[in-house]
C-alpha cells in the first residue's frame, strides 16, 4: 500500500504542505517496505488553472492509494475519488508527524473536498 | 485601424477614453466592450438594440464505452480540463476553453463536441457609434473565448475602438492580439506606475505598438512622465484631474456632451495615434 504526503521536503521531517494541488513536492510512502520517495510538483505547482487535478492524476498514475494532506479541493477530490485514492486531511506538521498520525489511525477518510474550488 | 485601450490597474479611465473618443469622431466607429466579465460602456450611451444572441463552447463529451483511456486529451490539454485515469477520462467543463484539440487527438473518436452556453453577444446602436458586448452568464469562469467571439463581429475598413478589461492576463491578451494600437490609461501615482510596468511588459511581449494617456493629472506626481522619457514611450495624452469629469462619468454622462471643451483634446488623441502608427508603420518598412 502507498502513502502520498504533501510537502515542501524531501524526507520525513520536512513540514507537510497544507497545499494539495500546488505543493512543491510529493513523499510517497510505501508501507509494506517502509521505505520512500520525493517527486517533484514544479510542473502542476506553476499551472494557469487545474494544478489539483493535473497533480491527482499524476498520483493516481503513481499507484498511491492513500493521500495525506492539508486541504484538498473539489476538483482533485473527485479524480481522486473516481480512482478509488482515499484524502485524509490533516494540520499536522510534519511528514512524520502526519505518518505517525496515519498509522495510529487518527485520521478519518474524508467524503468531499473540504475547501471550494477557485472557480467557484 | 483597431485600436484598443487598455490599463494594468482598474479605474483608471478606459471606458471614458474608449467612449469620449468614440463620440468624439462622429463618423461611424465600432466600440468593442471585451470586458465581459462587467461591460459597462452601455450605460453611457442612450442606444438602440440591434441584436441579442447566445454564444456556445464546444465543450467535450467523452463516450465512455469509446474510451479506453490512453491520455492523449489530458496530456493535449493545456487548460487540464480532462483528466485520465486508468480506465476512464473525467472532464471538468468550467476549465474547458473549447479549442477542440481533445476531439482531433482521439484516436478512438470517442469524443463529441457539446455545445455549453457561455454568455451573451449584444450590438446597440447609438448615433455614430456601433455598439458591441459580450456578458458572460453568471458562473462562467472563462472570458477569453467569449472575448474572440465579441471581435469576431469588429467590420473591416471600419475604425474599431476595444475597451479592455483591466490587468495582464488571459482575457486582455485575448482583446489586444490583432489590434493596430494600444493606447494604456495611467494615473500618476505609485500604484499606477506599478500597474503600467506590467502593462508595458506584457505588451513587448506581445509586440503591439503602444503610447500612454495619464489621466487625472495633478492628483499625484510626475513619475508616469518621466518612466515614459526615459523608456521611450510615447506619451498621448494628458487629461487632468477635473470634479466634472468625475461628475459626469457618475452620472452616466459622456465627458465632451457635457464639457465640449474637451472634445478637442480626444480629436488630438486620435491624430497623435495616427500619426505614431504612420511612423511605426514607416519604421517596419524601413527594417525590410
Amino acid at each position: 500500500m502507498k502513502l502520498a504526503f504533501t510537502t515542501s521536503g524531501d524526507n520525513l521531517d520536512a513540514l507537510l504542505d497544507s497545499r494539495f494541488g500546488r505543493a512543491p513536492k510529493i513523499l510517497i510512502y510505501d508501507l509494506n517496505t517502509n521505505t520512500f520517495h520525493v517527486i517533484d510538483n514544479q510542473q502542476n505547482r506553476n499551472a494557469v488553472q487545474g494544478a489539483g487535478i493535473q497533480t491527482a492524476e499524476m498520483i493516481v498514475r503513481m499507484g498511491v492509494n492513500y493521500i495525506v494532506t492539508g486541504h484538498c479541493g473539489p476538483k482533485a477530490f473527485q479524480v481522486l475519488s473516481a480512482a478509488g485514492v482515499k484524502v485524509f486531511n490533516t494540520g499536522a506538521s510534519t511528514v512524520a508527524e502526519a505518518l505517525e498520525q496515519f498509522r495510529a489511525g487518527h485520521l478519518a477518510t474524508s467524503s468531499s473536498a473540504d475547501v471550494e474550488g477557485h472557480w467557484t | 485601424m483597431i485600436l484598443a485601450i487598455a490599463s494594468g490597474k482598474g479605474g483608471t479611465g478606459k471606458t471614458t477614453v474608449a467612449l469620449n473618443l468614440a463620440k468624439a469622431v462622429e463618423s461611424s466607429v465600432q466600440l468593442m466592450d471585451c470586458d465581459v466579465e462587467e461591460p459597462n460602456c452601455h450605460l453611457f450611451l442612450k442606444a438602440l438594440r440591434l441584436a441579442d444572441e447566445p454564444v456556445f463552447l464546444p465543450i467535450p463529451r467523452v463516450n465512455e464505452s469509446l474510451c479506453n483511456a490512453c491520455g492523449l486529451c489530458s496530456r493535449l490539454c493545456q487548460y487540464h480540463a480532462i483528466a485520465c485515469l486508468q480506465e476512464k477520462a473525467l472532464v471538468f467543463p468550467e476549465l474547458c476553453h473549447g479549442c477542440g484539440g481533445c476531439s482531433l487527438v482521439c484516436p478512438r473518436q470517442a469524443i463529441q463536441e457539446i455545445d455549453k452556453r457561455m454568455g451573451v453577444i449584444e450590438t446597440f446602436q447609438a448615433g455614430n457609434i456601433m455598439l458591441v458586448h459580450g456578458r458572460l452568464d453568471v458562473g462562467v469562469a472563462m472570458a477569453s473565448p467569449l472575448i474572440r467571439e465579441v471581435k469576431k463581429r469588429l467590420q473591416k475598413n471600419m475604425f474599431a475602438i476595444l475597451d479592455a478589461p483591466p490587468g495582464t492576463s488571459c482575457p486582455v491578451s485575448a482583446t489586444l492580439r490583432d489590434s493596430d494600437y494600444v493606447a494604456l490609461v495611467a494615473e500618476p501615482t505609485p500604484f499606477g506606475l506599478h500597474d503600467l510596468i506590467l502593462t508595458v511588459n506584457m505588451l513587448r511581449e506581445l509586440n503591439l505598438p503602444f503610447g500612454v494617456i495619464v489621466n487625472r493629472i495633478g492628483m499625484g506626481d510626475n513619475r508616469v512622465h518621466e518612466f515614459c522619457r526615459e523608456k521611450g514611450i510615447s506619451l498621448l495624452m494628458d487629461i487632468p484631474d477635473d470634479r466634472r469629469i468625475a461628475e459626469a462619468y457618475s452620472r452616466g454622462s459622456i465627458v465632451i456632451d457635457v464639457l465640449p471643451e474637451y472634445r478637442n483634446l480626444f480629436l488630438q488623441l486620435l491624430d497623435k495615434i495616427q500619426e505614431r502608427l504612420s511612423e511605426t508603420r514607416g519604421e517596419s518598412h524601413a527594417n525590410l
